[in-house]
């Protein structure tokens, strides 16, 4: 399941493959590597989408604009405000959902960021690598078709494991209002039964929007980086699905 | 303070009180319950068939601001709860009788009425030292509520100090003050948080109980859900202009004039499950928000170490440090922004300088 491609090895895309057209010149034709399926780049986008407004409008949430003026029966601010909340919540839900299942049937790269191989002596081999490579220790990095170990890691932690906190928190904190005997309630209530006092509740679902943006940072930037310095192509990846090695 | 087979109907008929008149109080109890119109009819037959509920009444570790609300009910009259519909057996408070004679009830109520009384608490034992912070008729408090709370039918755990700790349990918590579901397990205990809980709302729980012979039906923390399922947020009359968007944003400001929402001002409505918004306080005079004031949040858990009345974000005190979430978000978000920008910057350098080393290498 370790994606590495060993430069050179028999096993990866061949690298050396170069096409020359009829008029002798030489093109480089790059190997691809079909890794994120269709599924996949649709629920990364809609949910990096729906992440960026529950972060803004929680945080007008949390912190609300100024005071409008005029009637109350004129004005629906945090209302709307909210109601951009929840929308995007239960997107982010529904397609966090969709993704869980597309696992499932998916190819393996769909099943990589939802654990971390603990007991594989390689795999830690390989975050070493990669976090010698992130310290300027390491003149070259590795070939993967999916996420490198240190990714794969970030990944599970950042990504699926504080969306999934964050999904929790935030239906057991939207059943409040939709009652005790709402089906948020029955699923999401024993929340409650940790933080009693759902006071802490809000704090903690807070906290997880910080970690989030600051998992977000990290996740850009890296993508941006590897985009240009390591041999294989990252955002376009997201796009066209294809990983284009470039050695 | 009577015997406890008499019913109800029989004590308040006897006091001069009219079948007319006891219809009226059972409809209204009925409402004020959220029961339907036949269970006025149901508590009419249970109080004039049932023998009245023997009650225990004790105070731990508490300042009697339970007993305070208590004796202001207006529906039903406190006067009725405790003179007609219960049978107060004890109260050390406000009993007649003292010393010897008024604890000798607690061994007589306990052997005569084994497992159909009803324990109720306000305030709750200190564990620490043996329980000697609070010592009552010569003993531990904490060992006179175990000892009655064996042969009771059900607790009873009055305000926030029964329910949750309140004040006496704030952090560092020298005298170990426990609420009385962390020291008497394997019996029914019905919270019935707030400080002090409305006074309306511990008759009505009082009249559920002696009406119907059984407990009001309590969520997932052991609350009656006819009063605490929701919050005061839910049922503000200042909820227009929280989704409007109308904040007091200071104190005496125009916002404060003209009644806007308190959210701002670190008003715990939100989060806080209580009747105050619906039932309100005094007879139904008015409430804290009414009054201009935030929520305190004095019937939730942990409200007295949750930092400010007046901050909208919680303070989180972790790592000697006290800061609220966005504080702590933004720092971090602030480092991980300048550990990426440093990274970037020694990233640019680094490939500036292997594409120099590498052009001399090929020339």
């Amino acid at each position: 399941m370790m994606d590495a491609i060993a430069p050179g090895s028999e096993a990866g895309p061949n690298l050396s493959a170069i096409a020359a057209d009829a008029s002798g010149e030489r093109a480089v034709g790059r190997p691809t590597v079909y890794v994120y399926e269709a599924p996949v780049r649709i629920c990364h986008w809609v949910n990096a989408f729906a992440i960026i407004v529950l972060m803004v409008t929680g945080y007008f949430i949390g912190t609300p604009l100024p005071t409008v003026a005029g009637e109350a029966s004129d004005n629906f601010v945090m209302g709307y405000i909210r109601f951009a909340h929840f929308a995007a919540g239960q997107v982010l839900a529904v397609f966090f959902l969709t993704r869980i299942l597309w696992a499932f049937v998916g190819n393996h790269h769909s099943r990589q960021i939802f654990y971390i191989p603990l007991h594989r002596k390689q795999f830690w081999k390989e975050v070493l690598h990669e976090i010698r490579w992130y310290a300027f220790l390491e003149r070259e990095p590795k070939m993967y078709v999916g996420h490198n170990p240190l990714a794969q890691t970030a990944m599970f932690t950042g990504f699926t494991l504080f969306v999934a906190f964050m999904i929790v928190t935030g239906f057991a904190l939207y059943s409040e209002g939709a009652g005790i005997d709402s089906w948020q309630h029955k699923l999401f209530g024993w929340v409650f039964g940790i933080w009693p006092n759902s006071q802490d509740v809000h704090t903690w679902h807070h906290l997880g929007m910080w970690a989030l943006v600051a998992f977000v940072m990290v996740h850009i930037y890296a993508a941006i980086r590897e985009d240009i310095m390591s041999r294989q192509s990252i955002i376009s990846s997201m796009v066209s699905g294809e990983r284009q090695f470039r050695d | 303070m009577g015997t406890a087979t008499e019913t109800f109907y029989s004590v308040i008929r006897r006091q001069g009180i009219t079948r007319r008149s006891f219809h009226k109080f059972c409809s209204l109890t009925a409402t004020s319950l959220g029961l339907g119109p036949l269970a006025a009819s149901r508590i009419a037959n249970a109080l004039e068939t049932k023998p009245r509920v023997p009650v225990i009444w004790m105070h731990g570790l508490e300042c009697t601001c339970c007993s305070e609300s208590f004796i202001r009910s207006a529906h039903p009259l406190v006067k009725d709860a405790v003179l007609s519909m219960i049978s107060l057996d004890y109260d050390d408070t406000i009993m007649a009788a003292a010393g010897h004679q008024a604890e000798a009830i607690l061994e007589e109520t306990r052997a005569k009425h084994k497992g159909q009384y009803i324990l109720a608490v306000e305030g709750n034992p200190p564990l620490n030292e043996g329980g000697m912070f609070c010592i009552d008729g010569g003993k531990p408090f904490v060992e006179k509520l175990k000892m009655m709370a064996e042969d009771a039918m059900a607790i009873i755990a009055w305000g926030a100090c029964a329910s949750w700790g309140c004040v006496q349990a704030a952090k560092p918590n020298p005298t170990q003050a426990t609420p009385i579901d962390k020291v008497i397990t394997g019996k029914p205990i019905i919270k019935v948080p707030g400080c002090p809980p409305i006074a309306e709302v511990m008759t009505g729980v009082v009249t559920f109980i002696t009406t119907f012979g059984k407990l009001p039906e309590l969520d997932r923390q052991g609350r009656p859900k006819m009063f605490y399922s929701q919050r005061i947020h839910d049922k503000c009359y200042r909820r227009p202009h929280f989704d409007a968007g109308q904040f007091v944003e200071e104190w005496d400001d125009e916002a404060a004039r003209k009644g806007y929402c308190l959210y701002k001002m670190g008003c715990k409505g939100p989060t806080t499950y209580n009747a105050c918004s619906t039932v309100r306080w005094n007879g139904g005079v008015s409430f804290p928000i009414q009054s201009g004031h935030g929520c305190i949040g004095c019937s939730e858990d942990g409200f007295w170490d949750k930092g400010s009345f007046y901050d909208r974000l919680t303070n989180i005190k972790q790592f000697g440090i006290e800061k609220n979430a966005d504080q702590i978000g933004m720092a971090a978000a602030g480092a991980v922004g300048a550990a990426v920008a440093a990274h970037a910057a020694v990233t640019a350098v680094k490939r500036l300088a292997t594409k120099r080393e590498d052009a001399d290498h090929n020339s």
